[in-house]
């Protein structure tokens, strides 16, 4: 069996009936080799949506969501370039969030660090408090039925959250960062094929055997 | 789409039109077509195939390229009849050849016996629609057994002690035991709970030129790249596909059943891509839409002999609507799981199928799986411990650690029927094609909610047992969308309380037939598809007795 995703999706796109499917693939792929090539040359990058000036400052709020610590974060995953493709294919929609949204950020940098103008001229201690300040939710979101919809209206900071987290943990064979920098972080490996033992606890599984009933309570 | 499908012209009348080629409209077709008939699929969705399927989670989760669309296909919601719809997802479906079984779970447990006749056993229960099948656990046990063996399941026969009875095991051993599934066992059966390895529709092992699962771990809500999945797509549309006297017409829409002077339904009418409308003559219609469109093709099909909706005599055409109440706990452990490889669910139990009503105070019961069934996106957005920073170092290091270590109790049992849970046609709102909107209405019956935090409690209870180091689960809420789409043409023998017989006719149209999860009179305890696969196979057999005695012929 052929295991190179890449051409498996890539082949399956000639396939594909819907138009409005057809219309968005390759933006997709185009997003995250763009986001790629734009992480390992910076300079040379190009924006679709952000300015350069704006692209500096979504990067340096993605690098406080996930930050580059032990691990890489979303700089490294280059998350400010998938999301400057996305918004100008398969999220436009969230232009305006983004158009809104940033210049609010600046301001509350401005209001609470006074000789401050720019989010990322602040410093990372600084620059939580701002994304604190901008947070206003604080327990962790239910809503995680894969089937279910996302909830919708969100905030510019729960939509950069989203697309900060979607950026770095989209299959790097379908989309993704193609150097699968999120996924070597969460331990997610990369095969397209996977057999028993899965882990740690099926490892000495001696198969399923019928209960010992010496053992059985009465049921419930 | 194979080369030999003949092109039936929309003016010449086939023997029966289906509409719908999911679980029930595959079956159903590859029965009739195999037994003779000219049968026309119309199926609103596109026709992809394996190699159209994919990992990505945008397209699949969030632009809904296997599902009805938002945007195309709005609808509203409210929780009882005196309110105002708002608009709302509430609901997802498969809107594609094979339909919802190209993105299921899997899940396939028989029905008990117990599901059929449990309203004489346990007695009435007050607003509530709760009455017995006109048919019989046993009725339907050589059914359950084809699905089995034609469409492809693995499980293992006898290894639950609450199993009804069967004529044959399994075709195939279980698929492999996942650290969830070990987990699972192994707490449970210190609890003295009777786990089990699940029956999935799923290949263990490679079976009528289809592969076994190879784990990839893409499998609910996603497409099967493999055909391991034994969906409709992969198995009983190609079967009548074979046959050469069966057309699948993908991206045909149908909103009209079409009467004549006599009350005999003509043909469906329906818009093809391009939105061109058309007429397709057939000697009698099997509508097998899902529990949500179903109805709403009927009601959307009014006409002078039937104002209130074709076949809507009984006025229960879109009622009863029930979802499955459910919970879920989880639970995080010391070393890693990956329970995201492989499919989703690996053991069960049953031994909270019947709880007694006087020992806990409420009508209901269900099963529980061990499971992992979230990507890595949702994964980070929705499946972290309570009160875990959604940003930051701490929310980066708790997502390293967990997405290896978690896994998941998911508990799923009855939803009691009742008449105001509908799916109707709202006042307001149109779809892309200018067609009413789907409206749905819903609010749990008490007992299903407290049916829900039972089955929760034990969730937890179970993860104590395993020693899970971190274990949670939320109260239950009130249902809001719905994924299982039951109840809402139901069967009978009375047609004043039901709206179709138990061959699946309408009471009222002698050549119109209605099959998937709107003809169940009872929910289960969730995972319906295998019920209403079988139910297709049975409502097969009837139609083609009834159509071979001439009595769908005018």
């Amino acid at each position: 069996m052929d295991l190179n995703r890449r051409d498996f999706i890539l082949r399956s796109c000639s396939r594909f009936t819907a138009v409005w499917l057809s219309a968005h693939w390759p933006a997709l792929l185009s997003a995250a080799s763009h986001a790629r090539n734009a992480a390992q040359t910076p300079a040379a990058a190009k924006l679709g949506f952000f300015t350069p000036d704006e692209a500096k400052e979504i990067d340096a709020l993605t690098a406080r969501i996930i930050p580059s610590d032990g691990t890489p974060g979303a700089h490294e995953a280059g998350v400010v370039y998938f999301i400057d493709r996305a918004l100008t294919s398969f999220a436009i929609d969230d232009q305006k969030t983004y158009r809104e949204g940033l210049p609010d950020v600046q301001a509350r940098t401005h209001e609470l660090y006074p000789s401050l103008d720019k989010f990322s001229a602040a410093t990372p201690e600084q620059q939580d408090d701002i994304l604190r300040s901008l947070d206003a939710q604080t327990t962790a979101a239910a809503n995680r039925r894969p089937n279910r919809p996302r909830a919708a209206g969100q905030t510019f900071f729960e939509t950069l959250r989203t697309h900060t987290v979607v950026a770095f943990l989209l299959d790097p064979d379908a989309g993704g960062d193609p150097n699968g920098v999120g996924w070597k972080v969460i331990g997610r490996e990369r095969e397209h094929m996977f057999q028993p033992p899965f882990g740690y606890y099926d490892k000495n599984y001696p198969g399923w055997q019928p209960a010992n009933t010496a053992t059985d309570k009465t049921k419930s | 789409m194979t080369p030999e499908q003949p092109k039936y012209k929309t003016s010449d009348e086939v023997d029966f039109v289906v509409v719908g080629s999911g679980a029930a409209g595959g079956i159903i077709t590859k029965e009739l077509s195999e037994n003779g008939f000219r049968v026309v699929v119309l199926e609103q969705g596109p026709y992809l195939t394996e190699a159209d399927f994919t990992h990505n989670e945008i397209k699949v989760l969030n632009e809904d390229l296997l599902t009805n669309h938002p945007k195309l296909q709005p609808n509203t919601f409210r929780k009882t009849p005196d309110e105002k719809a708002k608009p709302q997802r509430a609901l997802v479906y498969g809107r594609l050849v094979g339909g919802t079984s190209v993105h299921f779970t899997a899940n396939f447990w028989r029905f008990h016996e117990i599901d059929f006749v449990e309203r004489s056993k346990v007695g009435p229960i007050a607003g509530t629609g709760f009455t017995d099948w006109p048919i019989t656990y046993a009725d339907l046990e050589p059914y359950y057994t084809k699905v089995e063996w034609e469409i492809g399941v693995s499980g293992l026969a006898g290894a639950s002690p609450f199993d009804p009875p069967r004529s044959k095991p399994y075709p195939m051993p279980p698929l492999p035991t996942k650290c969830s599934g070990v987990i699972f066992e192994q707490a449970a059966r210190k609890l003295g709970w009777h786990p089990f390895p699940a029956p999935m529709a799923i290949l263990s092992q490679p079976r009528a030129g289809r592969s076994a699962c190879i784990n990839c771990g893409f499998c609910l809500a996603f497409g099967c790249e493999v055909g391991a999945k034994s969906s409709s797509l992969a198995t009983a549309v190609r079967m009548a596909e074979k046959t050469g006297r069966c057309e699948i017409r993908p991206d045909s829409y149908v909103h009209r059943i079409e009467l004549d002077g006599n009350g005999r339904a003509t043909g469906a009418v329906y818009f093809d891509e391009q939105r061109n409308v058309h007429l397709q003559k057939a000697k009698a219609v099997v509508i097998c839409a899902n529990g949500a469109e179903t109805p709403r093709l009927l009601l959307l099909s009014a006409n002078k002999q039937f104002p209130n909706g074709l076949a809507n005599s009984s006025g229960l055409v879109g009622k009863y609507l029930m979802l499955n109440s459910g919970g879920i706990s989880m639970g995080v452990f010391d070393e890693p799981l990956n329970d995201y490889k492989g499919f989703a669910v690996s053991r069960i139990l049953h031994d909270f199928y019947e709880l007694d009503a006087q020992k806990v105070g409420f009508y209901g019961g269900g099963g529980m799986d061990a499971r992992f069934d979230v990507t890595p996106i949702n994964f980070a957005l929705g499946s972290l411990p309570p009160g875990t920073p959604r940003w930051g170092k701490e929310f980066k290091a708790t997502l390293a650690h967990n997405f290896t270590r978690t896994m998941e109790i998911f508990g799923h049992g009855t939803s009691l029927p009742l008449e105001t849970n509908s799916f109707s046609l709202d006042p307001d709102l149109k779809d892309a094609w200018g067609l009413p909107a789907l409206r749905m209405t819903y609010k749990d019956h008490p007992d299903d909610l407290k049916l829900a935090n039972w089955l929760n409690a034990r969730g937890l209870e179970l993860l104590d047992a395993a020693g899970a180091k971190q274990k949670w689960n939320f109260p239950a809420q009130e249902q809001q969308f719905a994924v299982h789409l039951l109840g809402t043409c139901r069967m009978g023998n009375d047609p004043k309380t039901s709206v179709i017989n138990s061959d699946h006719r309408t009471h009222d149209v002698k050549n119109l037939f209605l099959c998937d999860g709107s003809s169940l009179v009872t929910s289960g305890r969730g995972q319906p598809t295998m019920t209403i696969e079988a139910l297709a196979f049975r409502a097969a057999d009837r139609i083609r007795a009834l159509a071979k005695r001439g009595e769908l012929s005018s």
